[in-house]
């Protein structure tokens, strides 16, 4: 009994002792913490992807509040976020353009000719082995490493082809150096239509390995107006400083469907289009 | 009189599969139509385009330039007409470009240089550049510029040279025939090699499984001061470093080349085409390859030109009895699996190997069980278990730590896997991502 009155009265006694150093070490050594870092930081997305430029999230804010960066630098923020930023901040709001990822390539398993492929599933790793196994030495190899590197899951893997959703991708670009075959670029998001392919090939040998391959067939260069969709070798491009609106996909008519609307494809909406 | 050879540590016992077409002489394969020449078939820079669309050629004659030091020409493989320079599937499944010559049918010669009678005489300088010249290419499967070994660098000193005529590789038999019938011109092309180098001798490796092969080079080696040495059959033997530490039982250390521990590698199907190039005066335009496989109806190794498509080359092997489920360019353990018949031969295209469906199974990979075979089997005393894990884990940094690049790719660990582990596969692209970063600094 005695023993056990002991304990609690000196451990008490200690707890109590510490306590009052802790308090009295924190005070006087207190680190000054600019509370608008921890604002900011809150009002950031907390995704951590890097996009910015910045070592993370945390890093970003300081560098915000430290006017080393603007809040529109943050590709994950919407419009209001970053209004609510610049606000909290006093500083004025600039004008931020949306910008989402574009993998250039619709060969799916269904419209492709492929190998037996039975390695490491991983694109960079694949193209070691035989480019890939895929008839297409330029298109998407469907192992995803674009999809793993994506922190918003914006990228699906599906029938063997990467297709981004235009409305979860933030921009953070963290896919584009992770394809072996440089597919992905990044547009405005205010840009709809896109040409589903990037192989620099003939268009006769484009079409013996993908249904879906840009044959640089013209149809939509002469159905939109003037310079807003660009030849570039065996290859039609959307002119990204003069896009095209959205009726020019209908208004073309194109044979391999490579010409699509991003909202649509990512919908699965273009399945089976090719003849 | 030959010294015991060493036994290097590791290495594997696959079924060799020699007996297919270890018997059978080395036909001449007839004139075709057309040739793909290939543009890039050496290790460094491609050569550089000399002809153009519809230029008339003769047999030999010179189709592409080396550019720079490590690279080698190319070289008509009959004569005819430069039909088209387009794309070709490559050996490693990417198209590259390549000529495409249509032949004339009267085969003639325009060799860009004379033959060199008294090579004995001759400069080493010139049979070296002659060598350059010629387009030689190690012809074991690297497609290493033979000039370029047989160049070593100031205060490098050379003491041995050793002739690869191992022939490890499973089902490969070319060497193995080009070595019995053509014994006196692997021995002419090691003399040729010892001179340029400034040697006066030349050892051959060649597996004890070889025993007329031996015997062959033997009759005629006395003459050459060349020496045959037997070597234990063990796969990889004929990888380069193996087979130096197994006759002279020197180690080349970690990222060192073989000529820092004095010595000199090459192929014994290059040294013929040194021979070839020095005392008939003829570019390397054809090679020895071995056709096999248990669906090619008649098996065996024919002298093939370069630029012969691979259907081609099998329909003279009397075409297929079963679909095959699988093609490679070179043997089992190391060949490089192709997606289309529409690959040509190329220097370095020792074997045609095709593997039948009940031959070969789809595993999945499994997870490492850590039992250490791979580790026991590595001949280059890596970890193989550990690295896989690293590159699993797209630990490049780690896996770079662990000396993956000291890996020679050969195999052994993935052929004694009970796991499946795809780890031969793990290891190169470790070394490509190394080097992409080692670019970009």
């Amino acid at each position: 009994m005695d023993t056990a009155l002991v304990a609690i009265v000196s451990t008490g006694a200690i707890g109590g002792v510490l306590g009052v150093v802790i308090g009295v070490v924190a005070k006087a050594f207190a680190v000054e913490t600019d509370e608008r870092i921890e604002r900011v930081g809150e009002l950031l997305p907390g995704a951590n992807c890097g996009g910015c430029g910045f070592a993370g999230c945390a890093d970003f804010a300081k560098a915000v509040v430290g006017a080393r960066a603007l809040p529109g630098q943050c590709p994950v923020c919407s419009p209001d976020d970053v209004r609510n930023i610049s606000q909290y901040l006093g500083i004025e709001a600039e004008q931020k353009e949306k910008r989402v990822a574009v993998v250039r390539c619709s060969g799916d398993c269904a419209n492709t000719v492929r190998t037996l492929y039975n390695g490491i599933r991983d694109c960079r790793s694949a193209v070691v082995v035989a480019g890939g196994a895929k008839g297409c030495d330029h298109g998407c190899l469907g192992f995803g490493s674009c999809a793993n590197a994506c922190p918003f899951g914006a990228i699906e893997i599906r029938d063997g082809l990467a297709v981004v959703h235009p409305e979860l991708c933030v921009g953070c670009e963290n896919c584009v150096a992770t394809c072996p075959k440089n597919l992905i670029v990044m547009v405005q998001a205010s840009v709809d239509v896109h040409v589903y392919c990037n192989s620099p090939e003939k268009g006769a040998a484009k079409r013996l390995v993908c249904k879906t391959a840009c044959i640089a067939c013209r149809k939509c260069v002469k159905a939109g107006e003037e310079g807003q969709m660009v030849v570039d070798g065996f290859l039609v491009r959307t002119n990204y400083e003069n896009p095209p609106t959205t009726d020019l996909v209908e208004k073309s008519q194109c044979p391999t469907s490579a010409l699509r609307l991003a909202s649509k494809h990512a919908a699965n909406e273009y399945q089976g289009a090719a003849k | 009189m030959n010294e015991k050879p060493r036994k290097f540590k590791g290495g594997v016992h696959p079924d060799d599969s020699k007996a297919l077409s270890a018997s059978k002489p080395i036909q001449d394969a007839p004139l075709l139509e057309k040739y793909t020449v290939i543009m890039h078939q050496n290790i460094g820079a491609p050569p550089e385009l000399v002809v153009k669309k519809g230029d008339a050629v003769k047999k030999g004659a010179l189709l592409a330039k080396a550019t720079g030091f490590v690279s080698v020409p190319l070289h008509a493989p009959t004569s005819g007409i430069v039909s088209a320079i387009d794309k070709c599937p490559g050996p490693t499944g990417l198209a590259i470009p390549a000529i495409e010559i249509t032949a004339d049918g009267s085969d003639e010669w325009g060799s860009p240089f004379e033959p060199i009678a008294d090579w004995r005489q001759c400069p080493p300088a010139e049979l070296r550049q002659r060598v350059a010249d010629a387009g030689v290419v190690g012809m074991g499967g690297a497609g290493f510029p033979s000039h370029v070994k047989l160049s070593p660098p100031p205060g490098k000193e050379i003491d041995t040279l050793i002739l690869n005529g191992a022939e490890c590789e499973p089902y490969l038999t070319a060497d193995h025939r080009l070595m019995l019938e053509q014994a006196e011109e692997v021995v002419v092309g090691a003399a040729i090699i010892a001179r340029i180098i400034g040697l006066d001798t030349a050892i051959i490796g060649v597996e004890d499984n070889k025993p007329d092969a031996i015997a062959a080079l033997e009759a005629v080696a006395g003459r050459y001061n060349v020496r045959v040495q037997a070597l234990p059959v063990n796969y990889p033997q004929g990888a380069e470093k193996q087979l130096i530490y197994a006759i002279t039982g020197r180690e080349v250390p970690v990222g060192k080349l073989p000529m820092d521990v004095k010595c000199v590698v090459q192929n014994v199907a290059s040294a013929v085409a040194v021979a070839d190039a020095v005392v008939r005066g003829r570019p390397s335009i054809e090679r020895v390859t071995t056709i096999t496989g248990k669906p090619v109806v008649r098996p065996g190794n024919w002298r093939l030109r370069i630029g012969t498509p691979i259907a081609k080359a099998l329909e003279l092997a009397g075409g297929i009895s079963e679909q095959p489920a699988k093609l490679l360019l070179g043997g089992p353990m190391m060949g490089i699996a192709q997606r289309s018949l529409g690959v040509t031969v190329m220097k370095n295209t020792s074997g045609i190997l095709l593997i039948a469906g009940d031959e070969v199974s789809l595993y999945t990979s499994e997870p490492c069980i850590r039992c250490g075979r791979c580790v026991e089997v590595c001949p280059m005393s890596i970890l193989p278990a550990t690295i896989s894990q690293a590159v699993e884990n797209k630990r490049f940094d780690w896996a770079q730590q662990l000396n993956v690049t000291a890996c020679i790719e050969c195999g052994s660990c993935s052929y004694v896997c009970p796991s499946h582990r795809p780890l031969n596969q793990h290891f190169k692209w470790a070394k490509v991502e190394i080097q992409s970063k080692l670019r970009k600094k």
